[in-house]
């Protein structure tokens, strides 16, 4: 048995089986070499959901949703940034412009009365977590991320950094938070002409008022981080695009603040580059674990990069939530529409399109369990798993038969084990090749090789179609399901479409 | 102040007594601190004029060549010796050199006054809003008018010139710092506040140095407007180039007015080509140069 990745290569041993199956208390078990008891073995898949259904919610707000990193053992995430109800109107009324919007008045009805930018965002942002605030121009992100280090005095609302609200705290504070809590990457790199690329990373230091040799030993680690080396003295003029904004990321990397601000960074920056730098961020996100706040007009971007993702549109945060949450459940029309053409196969997880399967049999079971299991739910091969939940292989109805035949009491000689799993946070994309593989359903186990659910290949194909357009495709998944392929899909999703 | 009806029939409004009896108020009123502000001119001057005027020829030439060796090159240097020579055997050196100290004084006073204006202006729209008309009507008051209220001030002698060239040669100074200040990418000035820096770091090592180039030109405009105000200043008594100009004029002098309007070409091509450079030598135009490359 092989899995495909997100699962770490030391859960199966050399045979494919995992190493760590729990005791055995059936005799039917006992034959399995290698087994071992640990305390962790004996959670259930029901466990780790329950503790995940536990997680104190610690996001106010209607449209807030859990961080999507926010792992069960994570007990209570760190608020790194918070903003609540904030408005941002530029005009001479603009208070009344506030209240009225309060009130429910849309943008275009307090226009005499100034431009709203940002309409009642409310948001928090947990230590490590990468928020993505998107929406096309005019939609208020930029407005909104400004405000985040004070660039910007919202007009009403409250804007937390560490704890301390910006618009309590006089300039000099403002500066401290600036040089000590949260650092900026522009769009348009924003970077000093005539300063060399090791001085413009080591220039916020140099404002932090750090001596000179110091300050230059840090720029240089930054540059590093970024892949710069060799190239400190060089002026940003003489650098491409990508070499530059990556100036502008060591630069912000280099102020070592908890929280990046990320202003279109990766916009003026050619497809291919672009890849690179989100490729290159999330890897430095993983190693530093700073909180990166991202503004971007590019749903793959966004979808690429964000734990959570907020979708703006007229100064208003229309929605908030993981990209899969973004994708398959849209809040309204306006999210519809624009995620109608994201890639769907980067985006959705496996986790996402799991059914749970039909027909699984416990290894204690034996041939004769097998088959009436199989019986029962009308299909010709069912997955094996052991006490743990743990995926074993599959067993096929001819073999089972035999067996009951030949009077064989275990299941342990007729398993193969020749199945390709996928784990949870497998991307859609990395599915089709073991799907293409087996008239099976690929099963989908988590980190420890528990069967969590299957993925038959309807529903792969189902999940190719944009939600917006589901009634008009409605017709050909059911085509689909009842066309001769469907006997094989044998372990095919419990009651569904029957 | 109303009195006799115009040409038009329009009663006729007499701006310009106004203007008169204001100047003689101001005369009156102020005459110790203008008699003050005349005798630190007339130090300053003397004092340059006596740098430029009291070494021989030679001394003077040699420095002069050599500035412009290290700003530019040894096309510019040749070209200066060249100039400079001409000057000399058409016996106008001590004119250039007098003219020379009142550019170099009258343009420093309208620098040291435009520029921070200018930063004023650049940092505040009230000021911005307020300076622009008085500007406009600075630059484009024909240059004699200025002469006639700084010598009812200041009596004939340098002075008056120098005042007058200042107030003209003022607006480009202001306007091109201002222009040149408003003109730096918001985004980097904004990666400033953003970092923590103050507002008096973010003019010192962002803004200043980023809007230099466009300074740099104002200065080049600044100088030139200078040199050809001080030649016209030669009508209320200011030394050289500009009296033997001057002089020249009212004797229909044709040699006479040819040499000393060619001292003040060369002086002006010499001022020009040197600024110039020295704008190219700003580090923000040395990097974009070195971009283009």
């Amino acid at each position: 048995m092989t899995v495909v990745p997100g699962n770490t290569a030391g859960q199966t041993d050399s045979a494919g089986r995992p190493t760590n199956s729990a005791a055995p208390a059936t005799p039917t078990d006992t034959a399995t070499p290698a087994d071992s008891a640990t305390p962790t073995d004996t959670a259930t898949p029901a466990d780790s959901t329950t503790a995940a259904t536990n997680q104190p919610d610690e996001i106010a707000g209607p449209a807030a949703v859990a961080p999507a990193a926010a792992a069960p053992e994570l007990a209570a995430p760190e608020i790194a940034v918070q903003v609540k109800n904030v408005y941002k109107v530029f005009g001479r009324r603009a208070n009344e412009a506030v209240r009225k919007l309060s009130r429910g008045a849309t943008r275009d009805e307090v226009k005499h009365l100034g431009t709203a930018a940002v309409i009642d965002a409310s948001f928090e942002v947990a230590r490590g977590e990468i928020f993505v605030v998107m929406g096309l121009s005019g939609s208020g992100k930029s407005t909104l991320i400004r405000m985040l280090n004070g660039l910007w005095k919202p007009t009403s609302g409250q804007v937390r950094i560490g704890g301390a609200d910006l618009a309590e705290v006089s300039g000099k504070e403002l500066r401290a938070i600036r040089q000590r809590s949260v650092s900026m990457v522009f769009q348009h790199f924003a970077l000093l002409p005539h300063r060399t690329v090791r001085d413009n990373a080591a220039y916020p230091l140099e404002i932090q008022g750090m001596a000179k040799a110091e300050r230059l030993a840090k720029a240089q680690t930054a540059l590093e981080l970024v892949g710069l080396t060799g190239w400190e003295d060089r002026l940003p003029s003489e650098l491409s695009g990508g070499m530059r904004q990556r100036v502008g990321l060591a630069r912000a990397l280099a102020a070592d603040t908890d929280v990046l601000l990320m202003d279109e960074a990766f916009s003026a920056l050619d497809p291919l580059i672009r890849r690179e730098m989100q490729e290159q961020l999330v890897e430095i996100q993983h190693k530093l674990n700073k909180t990166i706040i991202f503004i971007t007009h590019d749903l793959n971007e966004a979808m690429f990069l964000g734990d959570r993702i907020a979708v703006m549109r007229d100064g208003r945060i229309v929605q908030i939530g993981t990209s899969e949450e973004i994708l398959s459940d849209p809040a309204t029309d306006y999210v519809a529409q624009f995620v109608a053409d994201v890639d769907r196969t980067r985006v959705l997880t496996a986790s996402s399109l799991m059914n749970r399967p039909a027909a699984v049999v416990p290894m204690s079971a034996g041939p004769r369990g097998a088959s009436r299991t199989m019986r029962e739910a009308q299909v010709s091969a069912a997955y094996v798993v052991d006490r743990s939940r743990r995926l074993r292989g599959v067993v096929y109805d001819s073999e089972v038969v035999a067996a009951v035949r030949a009077g064989i009491t275990s299941l342990e000689t007729l398993v193969r084990d020749d199945v390709t799993a996928v784990t949870e946070d497998t991307s859609l994309s990395e599915i089709f090749a073991p799907a293409s593989e087996s008239p099976l359903p690929v099963p989908v186990t988590d980190a420890a090789g528990r069967l969590m659910g299957v993925i038959p290949r309807v529903a792969l194909l189902e999940a190719m179609v944009p939600s917006v357009s589901e009634d008009h495709d409605e017709p050909t998944a059911s085509e689909v399901d009842d066309a001769p392929v469907s006997d094989a899909l044998a372990l095919a999703q419990q009651g569904a479409h029957s | 102040m109303i009195t006799a009806a115009t040409t038009s029939g329009l009663p006729r409004l007499d701006l310009g007594d106004s203007a008169a009896s204001f100047v003689t108020w101001v005369t009156t009123t102020f005459s110790g601190a203008f008699d003050q502000i005349k005798a630190v001119i007339v130090w300053f001057y003397d004092l340059i004029d006596l740098v430029l005027s009291a070494p021989p020829f030679w001394s003077v030439v040699l420095v002069l060549v050599l500035a412009a060796y290290c700003v530019k090159g040894w096309k510019l240097a040749v070209g200066s010796l060249v100039g400079f020579v001409i000057i000399a055997t058409m016996n106008q050196w001590d004119n250039a050199m007098d003219t020379l100290a009142l550019v170099i004084l009258s343009s420093t006073i309208a620098l040291v006054i435009g520029i921070p204006l200018g930063i004023w202006a650049a940092r505040n729209d009230a000021v911005s809003r307020t300076l622009r008309p008085v500007l406009d009507f600075m630059q484009t008051m024909p240059a004699f008018v200025y002469l006639i209220p700084t010598v009812v001030i200041f009596r004939v002698g340098v002075v008056p010139g120098i005042v007058a060239t200042v107030i003209f040669a003022l607006a480009p100074g202001v306007r091109f710092t201002e222009l040149g200040i408003r003109g730096v990418d918001k985004e980097v000035v904004e990666a400033g506040h953003a970092f923590g820096a103050t507002e008096s770091r973010i003019m010192r090592q962002i803004q200043l140095p980023l809007a230099m180039p466009t300074i740099m030109a104002g200065i080049n405009q600044v100088i030139m407007l200078s040199l050809s105000m001080v030649v016209i200043s030669g009508m209320v008594g200011a030394a050289g180039l500009g009296r033997d100009v001057v002089a020249a004029l009212q004797r229909v002098d044709m040699s006479l007015g040819f040499e000393a309007g060619v001292s003040v070409v060369i002086l002006a091509i010499f001022l020009d080509r040197v600024t110039s450079a020295l704008a190219a030598r700003a580090p923000v135009s040395q990097a974009l140069a070195k971009a283009a490359a």
